[in-house]
Parts: C-alpha cells; sequence; structure tokens
C-alpha cells in the first residue's frame, strides 16, 4: 500500500510543476540583479584581477603571449615592462579582456637568444603580472619539415616502441599459467606506474591553468568521468577478454602517449627544451613494455595479423596527433584535460587486467600472491620507474 | 594524414600574414625616410605608425626612444595638472605687511585623497597637497613671515612637515601639527635659511605617506640686501627680479609609484608622470641660462639622480649657497629629500633634442627620462 501512496501526475500537470520552481529562480535571479539586495557587502574593494599566460611565441617580431583574463571585471592591460623597462605594445584583440577570454599580447623587444626575459603587464589598477622567459629561444615556425619532424620524434617515441614490443608475441605465446602470470602482473605494474605519473602531472599542470578551469576538480572529475564511460562500454557484453582487452589496453595506453605527445609538442613550442637524442632514446625504452602489455591478455588467443598494426596505431600513433596540437595550441588546462582522461583509461584497463588475471587462477586465489605475480608487478613497475629516469628533467 | 593536407594551406596564411608584416615594415621605413629628411619632430616617436616592424633595428632619428615607450599619453586635464605647466607653476601665496615691516605670506593647502594617472591608462590612489602631485611649488623670500594654513580633507591624518628653521611646535610630526580629517592647523615661522627645500607630510607609517604623494618644493629666494658681496648672484634667484626674469627655471620633482604596493616602484617619473617629457619635450631657448631645482622624493630606492646628456653644469647642494658645491658635473645624486639647484646654458649648441634622465637604466626605462628641445630665440 504504501508504494501506491505516491499520487500518478499527468506529464502537463508535471511538467507545471517543474515550471514553477525554474520561474521563481529565474525571478530570484532579475530581483538581485535589478535591486543588488548584497549592496552593503560593497566596500569599495578593488575588482579581483587575474592573468594566466597560456602560450609564449618569440620570433623575429619579438615576444608574443597569449593570455586569459578571469577578473572580476574586464580588465585593461594599460602598460607592459620587459625588464624592467616599458616596451611598446599592441594586444589583439584589442580593449578590455572578459572573464575568461584570451587576448594575444604583441611586444617588439628585442631579445636574447639563451637568456632569461622578465615581462610584467601592468593593469590600469597597477597590478602586476609577471611572466617568466626562463630561456630565451626561438619558437619553431609551423611549417611543413616541423610537421614531418614531429611526425618522426612521435614515432620514435610512440610507434616504434608499441611495434618492438609486440614482436614478442610469438615468443610469449604457449607460455604456462606461471608465466602468464608473471606477463600479466608486470602489465599491471605499468599500468599502475602510468595512472599514478598521469594524475600527478594532470594535477601539476592543473595548478599552472587558469583558476576559472578549477583544475584540480575538472582532473579528478574527467578522470572518474573517463573511466566510469570506458568501464560501461567495455562491460557492454560481458568482460572483455583477448583481443578486446588488448585494444581496451592500448586505447588507454594511446591516451596517455597522447598527453605526452602534447607536453613534448609544447616544449617544443615554447623552444624551452632541447629533445635531445638521448631524451628521445628514453621516451622509446620507457614505451617498450607498453608493447608487451598490449600484447598479453591476447595470447590464449590467435589474433588476425591485421591486429597488430591496427594496435600499435591504437596505442603510439596519438604521441604524433599530440606532438603536432601540443606545439600548435598548447594550453595547459587541455593538456591536463587529456591526461586525466587518459588516466581514466589505464584504471579501466587496470580493473580489467587485474579481473582477468583473478579469472586465471580460479582455484588459486593466493595465487595472487605469488612470486611471479608479486615479480611482475614489481617489475613492471620498477622498470617504468627507472627508465623514467632518464626523460625526467 | 589529413594533417599534410592543412599544412600547404597554413603555410600560405603565413605566407600571407608575412608579406602582409613585410609591406607594414616598408611602408614604415618609408614612412622614416621621409621624416629624416625633415628636421627632428619631437612628436615624431610618438607616431604609432612609426613603431619599429624590426625590434632589432635601431630606431630612426627623432626615435630617441626606439620601442622603449609607454604607450598611449595620460589625460592630463583628468589629473588636473600638466607636468609641463607644473614646471614654471610657483605658488607664491598671498602677501601683507605685518606692523613690523616685514612682509606676511599666506598659503592655503589641502590634503586630499585622488586617483591620478601616473602612466597611460595606469591610475594610482594618491593622498594628494591640493589636488596634484607633487603639492604645490610653495616660494618665499629670504626672512619673510610664512603662514601656511592646512587643511585635512583626506581619509588619514596627515601633516605638512617643513625642512627648513621653525620651532618644535610647528615641525608637522606627531603631535605638533599633525591633524585628523576635517581638522585645521597654521604653521607659521620665518622663512630660513634660503635654499632649495621640500615639505612632506609627517605622518605614520612615514614612507606609505610619502610615496601616497604627499611632498613638494619649498624654495626660498636669497634676499639681495642680506648678501651684498654676491648681490647679483642672488638677484638672480629672487623671483620677480628682471634678472631672475632672464633665466628659464624648472621646477622638478624625481617620483616614484609602487602601484601594486609590494615595497617596489613600477613607474618612475619627473613631476608624476612617467615619460611626461618624452611626450612634450621641454622646450629650451638656448639664448637664455637654464636653472633646475630639483628635488628626490624617490620611496623604497636608496637614491636617485640626474644626468645631462652632452653639457655640464654647475650645482647648489640644498641650494644654501650662492656659489656652486659642485662645478663642472653632468651628473648629480640626491638620496631621499636631498635637493639642489643645477645651473646650466645651451648658448653654444647648436639647436636639437638633449636627454635628461637618472643614470639608474632601470628608473629611465620606467619613466623617468625626458628631453630639452633646445630651440634659437623666438622660434
Amino acid at each position: 500500500m504504501t508504494d501506491q501512496s505516491h499520487p500518478t501526475r499527468s506529464p502537463m500537470s508535471r511538467f507545471a510543476l517543474v515550471l514553477l520552481p525554474l520561474a521563481l529562480i529565474l525571478g530570484a535571479f532579475v530581483w538581485i540583479a535589478s535591486l543588488d539586495p548584497l549592496r552593503s557587502f560593497t566596500n569599495g574593494a578593488p575588482p579581483v584581477e587575474a592573468l594566466t599566460i597560456e602560450r609564449t611565441v618569440l620570433d623575429a617580431g619579438g615576444i608574443h603571449l597569449l593570455a586569459r583574463a578571469g577578473g572580476s571585471e574586464p580588465m585593461i592591460i594599460a602598460q607592459i615592462a620587459v625588464d624592467d623597462a616599458f616596451w611598446t605594445f599592441t594586444q589583439d584583440p584589442a580593449g578590455p579582456i572578459d572573464r575568461g577570454d584570451t587576448v594575444w599580447f604583441n611586444i617588439p623587444y628585442p631579445w636574447v637568444q639563451g637568456e632569461a626575459h622578465l615581462v610584467n603587464l601592468l593593469s590600469n589598477s597597477g597590478t602586476g603580472f609577471e611572466h617568466e622567459i626562463a630561456v630565451a629561444l626561438a619558437t619553431p615556425a609551423f611549417t611543413a619539415y616541423q610537421l614531418r619532424t614531429q611526425a618522426l620524434v612521435g614515432a620514435i617515441v610512440g610507434l616504434l616502441p608499441v611495434a618492438l614490443g609486440l614482436m614478442f608475441f610469438p615468443a610469449m605465446q604457449g607460455l604456462g599459467r606461471t608465466g602468464m602470470n608473471f606477463l600479466l602482473a608486470l602489465t599491471l605494474g605499468l599500468l599502475a606506474f602510468l595512472l599514478v605519473d598521469m594524475t600527478g602531472e594532470a594535477l601539476e599542470l592543473a595548478t599552472t591553468a587558469a583558476a576559472l578551469f578549477q583544475g584540480t576538480a575538472m582532473v579528478w572529475l574527467s578522470g572518474l568521468a573517463s573511466f566510469l564511460l570506458l568501464m560501461s562500454i567495455g562491460r557492454w557484453r560481458g568482460r572483455p577478454i583477448g583481443m578486446a582487452l588488448a585494444f581496451y589496453i592500448a586505447l588507454g595506453i594511446g591516451l596517455h602517449n597522447f598527453g605526452e605527445g602534447l607536453a613534448i609538442g609544447a616544449a617544443f613550442a615554447a623552444g624551452s627544451a632541447g629533445l635531445g637524442t638521448f631524451l628521445v632514446l628514453g621516451f622509446a625504452l620507457h614505451n617498450v613494455t607498453e608493447g608487451i602489455g598490449i600484447a598479453a591478455p591476447m595470447l590464449k588467443s590467435k589474433p588476425p595479423l591485421w591486429s597488430f598494426p591496427a594496435l600499435t596505431l591504437l596505442a603510439g600513433g596519438p604521441a604524433i596527433l599530440g606532438l603536432w596540437l601540443g606545439s600548435l595550441a598548447y594550453a595547459p588546462q587541455w593538456t591536463a584535460l587529456a591526461l586525466a582522461i587518459g588516466a581514466g583509461a589505464i584504471l579501466q584497463v587496470i580493473v580489467e587486467v587485474g579481473s582477468y588475471l583473478l579469472r586465471q587462477n580460479p582455484d588459486n586465489q593466493s595465487a595472487m600472491f605469488s612470486p611471479a605475480v608479486i615479480g611482475g608487478f614489481l617489475g613492471g613497475l620498477g622498470f617504468m620507474y627507472a627508465t623514467a629516469a632518464l626523460i625526467t628533467i | 594524414m589529413e594533417h599534410d593536407d592543412n599544412a600547404p594551406a597554413n603555410t600560405g596564411r603565413r605566407a600571407v600574414l608575412l608579406g602582409g608584416l613585410v609591406a607594414a615594415g616598408g611602408a614604415a621605413v618609408v614612412a622614416r625616410s621621409a621624416l629624416s629628411q625633415t628636421a627632428p619632430d619631437p612628436m615624431a616617436g610618438h607616431d604609432m605608425a612609426a613603431m619599429q616592424a624590426d625590434p632589432y633595428a635601431a630606431p630612426m632619428a627623432g626615435m630617441a626612444h626606439g620601442d622603449m615607450t609607454t604607450v598611449g599619453l595620460v589625460d592630463h586635464a583628468r589629473n588636473g595638472f600638466d607636468p609641463t605647466a607644473m614646471l614654471t607653476d610657483w605658488y607664491t601665496g598671498t602677501t601683507s605687511i605685518l606692523p613690523d615691516g616685514r612682509t606676511l605670506r599666506t598659503f592655503q593647502v589641502d590634503a586630499k585623497d585622488k586617483d591620478i594617472e601616473i602612466a597611460p591608462g595606469i591610475f594610482f590612489p594618491a593622498w594628494t597637497f591640493n589636488d596634484r602631485v607633487p603639492g604645490p611649488a610653495l616660494r618665499a623670500k629670504e626672512g619673510e613671515r610664512l603662514k601656511i594654513i592646512f587643511r585635512n580633507y583626506g581619509s588619514h591624518p596627515h601633516s605638512m612637515h617643513f625642512h627648513g628653521i621653525h620651532s618644535a611646535r610647528m615641525d608637522g610630526v606627531p603631535g605638533a601639527g599633525l591633524i585628523n580629517p576635517g581638522e585645521e592647523f597654521i604653521y607659521e615661522f620665518d622663512a630660513k635659511p634660503f635654499g632649495c627645500h621640500l615639505y612632506h607630510c609627517h605622518a605614520l607609517p612615514l614612507k606609505r605617506h610619502m610615496h601616497k604623494g604627499m611632498y613638494g618644493m619649498f624654495v626660498i629666494d636669497p634676499d639681495p640686501d642680506k648678501h651684498p658681496t654676491q648681490a647679483a648672484v642672488a638677484k638672480s634667484r629672487l623671483l620677480g627680479t628682471p634678472e631672475n626674469a632672464n633665466w628659464q627655471e624648472l621646477m622638478m620633482v624625481m617620483n616614484a609609484f609602487d602601484t601594486n604596493f609590494d615595497g617596489g616602484n613600477e613607474v618612475y617619473a619627473c613631476n608624476t608622470v612617467g615619460q611626461a617629457y618624452m611626450n612634450t619635450p621641454i622646450r629650451i631657448d638656448k639664448s637664455r641660462p637654464v636653472r633646475i631645482y630639483l628635488l628626490n622624493v624617490t620611496e623604497f630606492d636608496p637614491i636617485n639622480s640626474f644626468h645631462l646628456h652632452a653639457n655640464f653644469f654647475n650645482y647648489f647642494d640644498t641650494g644654501t649657497t650662492l656659489v656652486p658645491t659642485l662645478t663642472n658635473v653632468d651628473l648629480i645624486t640626491q638620496c631621499q629629500a636631498q635637493r639642489g639647484i643645477l645651473e646650466f646654458s645651451f648658448a653654444d649648441h647648436e639647436p636639437g633634442m638633449y636627454m635628461f634622465h637618472p643614470h639608474q637604466s632601470e628608473f629611465t626605462e620606467l619613466g623617468w627620462v625626458g628631453m630639452f628641445d633646445v630651440q634659437e630665440p623666438g622660434v
């Protein structure tokens, strides 16, 4: 009987009942905006001003900064001093900068190759927003040659190691249960490292983004959303195993490589890092285990030959896309978002590989703590950590 | 592969942009070479069309500061004071004769809060004397009785502390003429010693009251009757005499503003407005001598200085002597509240733009720099 106590409503009356609170909300907003009942709190404080520099371009025409305003009111940048000298500049587009909008500041300043410069943007209230250029290097121009070079770097850090890792597939086939356990645990270890690494990197980048993006919340929430979405897609038709699981791992790793590509591309664009052969080789070595991880869940199935290039492209190709995008339109918040989505995807494959590993050992749950599994897991973590030292500057 | 398809389109767009830039640069070069064929125009440096297309190229004639400049111009009318007019704007008050035959000179000074534009587009919440920064340049004659009626219309307690000789009651420190908002105080003392002095608010914290703009020049001219052996020199210093009228006298206060209140200055200036005398050079008649009453009130930086280009000057530290304390120099330094008189001539120079600035390059590049536009008489 209690179930029946809820009155049933016609769609029309339900619609009307929704409209009423909506109208009240609208009315309240109009009332607050027009009558300003909070007037008494106005204490003559100056407006809050915030300015975040998202991109720096140095070329023969001087210094160019892409800035995003985040003030409580539209902001005016009145003067710019570079290295404690007022310098002429143009703003594109001109005029006050609305909250959340971006503008370019073009400063014809003769910057010096390899030296540091400090740009101070002064608002009309005299508030200074300082932007440091730690090492001034010309921003690579966007040319077909640059695109090709970046694609080559992307292929070396993304495609090559995954392809090489997948080549272990024939050797790994026909392994016994202990060998399988070791390989799956190794995969879990590598994924766990990527999850920690990506989350940390995303959170760090998020702090450099404009406040209105609420970087930290954005990272956690987009990571969670990506995890839940991929879980629900993955479990659409039962638990993913074999090739399907391999593709999910490849997707997660691909998103990770995309984020890594964005960061390298941005370093290219900012001229902040010389991308030496050592660094590129470090990335390649770091990523070799990714191929092994992708191959591990397929060992019991007979994957068609096309699946290997497809998996390589899915896992490694995004590094190239990331490099291009990162060098063209880098912004910390979008890189943080990409990394967070990648972290969610990595978490999904950790859950799936973990449950696959459990199902491999239905009779013996203690196999989870066998030397093969623990050794594989710690080995994966350790290898990733050690090789990360090569690429962390 | 779609990126490869995009690449030519992007390079194409870039080529167009680059072409436009080259064309604009070319136009600028043509415009500038046209300018250089005529006599340098003092305002040429502020022609935005002549902005350097290449930041690494040496600036052309008439662009002494190149791209190192503030952008735009300060609205002096809105500020209510103009740095050019300020150079020669002496406040001599009103006079009456006392029973003992001496002159009583009365000044009226009001403290007020006021937002002022210190560089194009940058506003500073100043505390002012008589609505201007620096405050009115008071000028009196040695031996006169001075009466300064001071009213505080500001939001904080203020005072006028004069550098001069007076009684403790008239010192403008807490308990001696430091008054609350809405109050009035009358400072009274004799004008001595003659020289180039200053007054400033001595309310605490002193640093904040100083750098908010509460200072001004206070000049006491020597009385020729009191210096018979140097009467001619004294007469040339005494405002209102024909000897003095021949001099081109300029009042300059070196100041700076900490716009974000972090204990360091963002804008440096002479008479408040950064780059004012770059945008409007000071016109000098080369046939007449120049005398500058110079005062440093810069807060936070230990010293300021004055360097004159292509010329040398005599310097009278604190202005309390009729013979120079330094002869034939082209640079002097002043700590805060130090001041003095500079005397020089452009009589033997060819007409042109002659720069002056402190030789702390940082101050120069943050606004404290100007030009003397030296011309033949009658131009």
